[in-house]
């Protein structure tokens, strides 16, 4: 059938969230970052992969959820992007699932907001589980009136101008 | 002669690729009429294609896109639609172009073809004016242009086009070399196996040219660019009629080839606007006192990991007013809009669509699209565009854009854990203040450091980069102050440690961090961790130096300050015979005693094992009066201990004194210094009512260093 996709599952807290495997680079295990300071928690930090500065984004961050406990390393899904590459980190990588586009639907009017706007819309699985496909241009979208919000909050010196 | 077939050549390539352009966007305007983006596209190729014609004086070239463009102008201001008639008109005079452009890189001449038919369906569809006017068959099809025989005319033997693609790649590749070499090498070591280690050290040595030569290649002087300018310059001068002279100042500033290609037409653009718009006629200039030769200025230079060009000229300067008058005629500002608008603001205004303040239309500018092009073309690469303008006395334009993928030096420190690189040209100097209570004082709460008699301000990353750091102001660790310099401004900023110098190669932020104006860029360090650039410029704006009522010179802050900044502080000393010397404590590192059985001799010199390192021990008695001689002359057990002043240079090397007698430590004003013949000495000034000798701590320092360097070589 060629309504069937492919999409690269990933877990992230109680959410199974996926992406088309098509801009999904590669998955690598965590690796060590460098912290940037003033920007927005988003932000977990810079990844040398290869050669390539990338930027880690923070998935948990964006959803709102609760920050990862110390002891358990995120993983890194690399994702393609028309500016470069991100890395998106999640806590657990899962399979490569073929869904049909008959199981898909807009996301419930209920989503509560960070979760509502990232979330493209759902693929209902077998066994009562929901895939939430990832609108991966709004994950991304974060520019600098995030870090200034971030940094306000913070009660940081800011930039002024 | 070579000069100019550099400018064909160079000429044949561009227009080539506009051409190509030309079409893809002719085609979309087919398929999207009336979109103002592609219209705008489209318009520029041709600008750019009818500014080149203009000045290598081709002139059916130069006809054919001129029309072009008036057509186009017609779109442009939605006073025509871009019906099909058009775009089969514009579509013709690409081709007629193309087959222009063709003869010209066969034979050098522009061919016999005239062009008639798509010069008349051109025009007819410019007069015919607003829309519907004349049903225009546009002359149908132009015969097929004939394309003589092409690849005559192919670069030197000893050159290649390479892909610049193919070396971005070549890069990546070299820096996941090089860390697996590090690796490697580790390893090696470990293992101590001789023949390994052998072959890990040519691995080594290769990688490391290896790598050079791969940045090598993608870096070029801004001067090949330069060299085609005065040409420029003076053909458009004879053909305004003025008088121009052109300064460069800065041919070695390196640019990243990609960045260098895409500056190129930019500065085109500028130095046409400045010669055509800017520098007046010899007649005018000489009514306004001013030499009757006008001058352009080009300068390139490295800063803040930025390389910044200006182009200036001393012509008559844009008028504010005009600007304003002409805003509002041509609906971009309102009037309440532009009288609210600072007079600043509205000379950037020339830089929007659509906007020239050029009375006539001329061949070579004055569409008002030459400065907009400039704008997209420099912001489409991350740079930024000023401009400054003086009635009267000229206009500077002002490119700043940034050094992506250029190697640059740069210091590395620490800050609360985390490290950062500063590149080294906005460096001046590093400071350690060993008992920080001591060296850093506050006006209002903001902290400033004396350096030699002006007041530093002081910023502490820590502090500003938000890292929330537990500082304890009475620690007794040192303070590392790295002194910078930002648009004229000196400040020191605090870290907590001072790493080395190391060659980082600038990779861009991503978007995501793009809006974080404290960094420039990150890069990869040895050890294959990410290191964050700090952008100078940003953090002296962040941290409100450069505000809009900045201190232009560093020299402003003591005038600021008042007397207080006159008054130094002194180190008091006397020298045998009761001679009294002052020493700026701000030179002053430490004050010891040591015994006379520490001072060992290397090289006939007397040495002091100080820190870790060997430091110059120098009797200042002895060298103030020309000679040399030994400070611990009768090195017995039981000896008085020497007092030693450890001073240091604004190189940050020291230097032992040893002095008979440490006195006193006082705050004076220097009023006047009186001349003195000792080089050592900045002279003699009446300090706490007597007369003492003020010690040139920089001329001892340099007399003293370069002799025990060479000492240590034997």
């Amino acid at each position: 059938m060629n309504t069937e996709r492919q999409l690269c599952s990933f877990r992230l807290g109680d959410l199974l969230l996926g992406l088309p495997v098509s801009c999904v680079q590669e998955v690598l295990r965590f690796q060590q970052m460098t912290r940037v300071p003033m920007a927005c928690g988003a932000i977990a930090g810079l990844i040398n992969l290869r050669g390539q500065i990338v930027t880690a984004v923070d998935l948990r961050q964006r959803f709102g959820l609760p920050a990862r406990p110390a002891a358990a390393e995120p993983m890194n899904v690399v994702v393609r992007t028309a500016d470069g590459i991100v890395s998106l980190l999640v806590d657990e990588i899962g399979d490569v699932l073929l869904v049909d586009d008959g199981s898909y639907e807009a996301p419930p009017a209920t989503l509560r907001q960070p979760a509502r706007s990232l979330i493209r819309g759902v693929h209902k699985l077998d066994a009562r589980r929901l895939l939430l496909l990832l609108e991966l241009d709004r994950v991304l979208a974060i520019d600098a009136t995030a870090h200034e919000q971030a940094a306000r909050r913070a009660g940081q010196p800011l930039g002024a101008g | 002669m070579a000069e100019q077939d550099d400018i064909m050549q160079e000429f044949l390539v561009e227009t080539n690729e506009g051409l190509d352009q030309l079409d893809r966007d002719l085609v979309a305007l087919e398929q999207d009429p009336g979109s103002p983006a592609i219209v705008a596209q489209i318009f520029r190729t041709m600008h750019t294609i009818k500014g080149s014609s203009g000045f290598l004086s081709l002139d059916k070239l130069g006809r054919v896109a001129h029309l072009a463009e008036s057509l186009l102008t017609l779109l442009r201001d939605g006073r025509r639609d871009a019906d099909e008639a058009v775009t089969t008109a514009l579509l013709a005079s690409a081709d007629a172009i193309r087959s222009i452009v063709a003869h010209v890189e066969h034979d050098g001449n522009e061919g016999d073809d005239d062009h008639a038919a798509v010069l008349e369906a051109l025009s007819r569809l410019v007069e015919g004016g607003p829309r519907g006017g004349g049903k225009t068959d546009p002359a149908g099809e132009p015969a097929p242009a004939r394309e003589p025989q092409s690849g005559a005319t192919n670069g030197g033997a000893n050159t290649l086009r390479v892909d610049v693609g193919l070396l971005d790649t070549l890069m990546n590749l070299v820096g996941e070399l090089v860390l697996a070499r590090n690796q490697i090498l580790q390893v090696s070591g470990q293992l101590g196996d001789t023949s390994l280690v052998g072959t890990c050290q040519r691995l080594n040595l290769v990688t490391s040219e290896l790598q050079e030569g791969v940045m090598k290649t993608r870096m070029q002087a801004i001067g090949t660019v330069w060299t085609k300018f005065p040409r420029v310059v003076r053909d458009l001068a004879v053909s305004c009629g003025k008088q121009v002279r052109l300064e460069m100042d800065g041919h070695a500033t390196e640019l990243d080839k990609t960045i260098l290609e895409s500056v190129k037409d930019p500065l085109v653009h500028a130095i046409r606007n400045a010669v055509d718009h800017g520098i007046e006629p010899p007649g005018p200039r000489r009514d306004a006192g001013k030499p009757a030769e006008g001058t352009l200025r080009l300068r390139a230079w490295h800063e803040g990991g930025q390389v910044n060009i200006e182009v200036s000229d001393d012509g008559r300067g844009i008028d504010p007013a005009a600007v304003r008058r002409k805003a509002i005629a041509s609906g971009l500002l309102t009037a309440e809009r532009a009288a609210a608008m600072t007079e600043r603001d509205l000379v950037q205004m020339i830089m929007m669509p659509g906007f020239s303040t050029a009375e006539r239309v001329t061949s070579v500018s004055g569409r008002g699209v030459g400065m907009d092009v400039v704008k997209t073309n420099i912001e489409r690469i991350g740079g930024t565009l000023e401009v400054h303008s003086v009635i009267g006395e000229g206009t500077t334009l002002r490119i700043r854009i940034p050094l992506t993928l250029a190697i640059i030096p740069a210091l590395i420190v620490t800050s609360a854990g985390d490290r950062f690189a500063i590149p080294q040209v906005n460096l001046l100097e590093l400071v350690r203040l060993e008992h920080p209570a001591q060296g850093i004082e506050h006006i209002d709460g903001a902290p400033v450091h004396r350096l030699r008699g002006d007041l530093l301000p002081l910023v502490h990353l820590d502090e500003l980069l938000g890292q929330r750091t537990v500082t304890d102001p009475d620690a007794t660790t040192e303070t590392n102050i790295v002194v910078l310099q930002a648009d004229g401004q000196q400040f020191g900023l605090v870290v907590t440690s001072i790493l080395d110098t190391e060659e980082i190669v600038v990779k861009p932020l991503s978007k995501q961090l793009q809006g974080l104006q404290a960094f420039a860029g990150a890069a990869i360090m040895g050890d294959g961790r990410v290191a964050l650039i700090l952008d100078v410029p940003g953090l002296a704006r962040s941290s409100g130096l450069l505000g809009e009522g900045r201190q232009r010179r560093a020299g402003a802050v003591d005038a600021a300050a008042g007397p207080e900044a006159a008054t130094a502080s002194w180190l008091l000393v006397r020298l045998g015979g009761g001679r009294r010397v002052a020493i700026d404590l701000a030179a002053v590192a430490r004050l010891e005693e040591q015994r006379a059985d520490q001072v060992e001799r290397a090289d006939g010199r007397e040495v002091l094992q100080y820190r870790g390192q060997i430091m110059p021990l120098v009797c200042l008695d002895a060298r103030l009066e020309g000679r040399r001689a030994a400070a611990a002359t009768p090195a017995g057990e039981d000896s008085e201990p020497l007092q030693v002043v450890v001073v240091r240079d604004r190189a940050g090397r020291t230097a032992g004194l040893s002095v008979h007698r440490i006195l006193d430590i006082f705050d004076e004003p220097v009023a006047t210094l009186a001349r003195t013949s000792s080089p050592l000495l900045r002279g003699a000034a009446a300090l706490q009512g007597r007369v003492t000798d003020v010690l040139d701590v920089e001329a001892v320092v340099c007399a003293e260093l370069g002799a025990v360097a060479q000492g240590e070589h034997r």
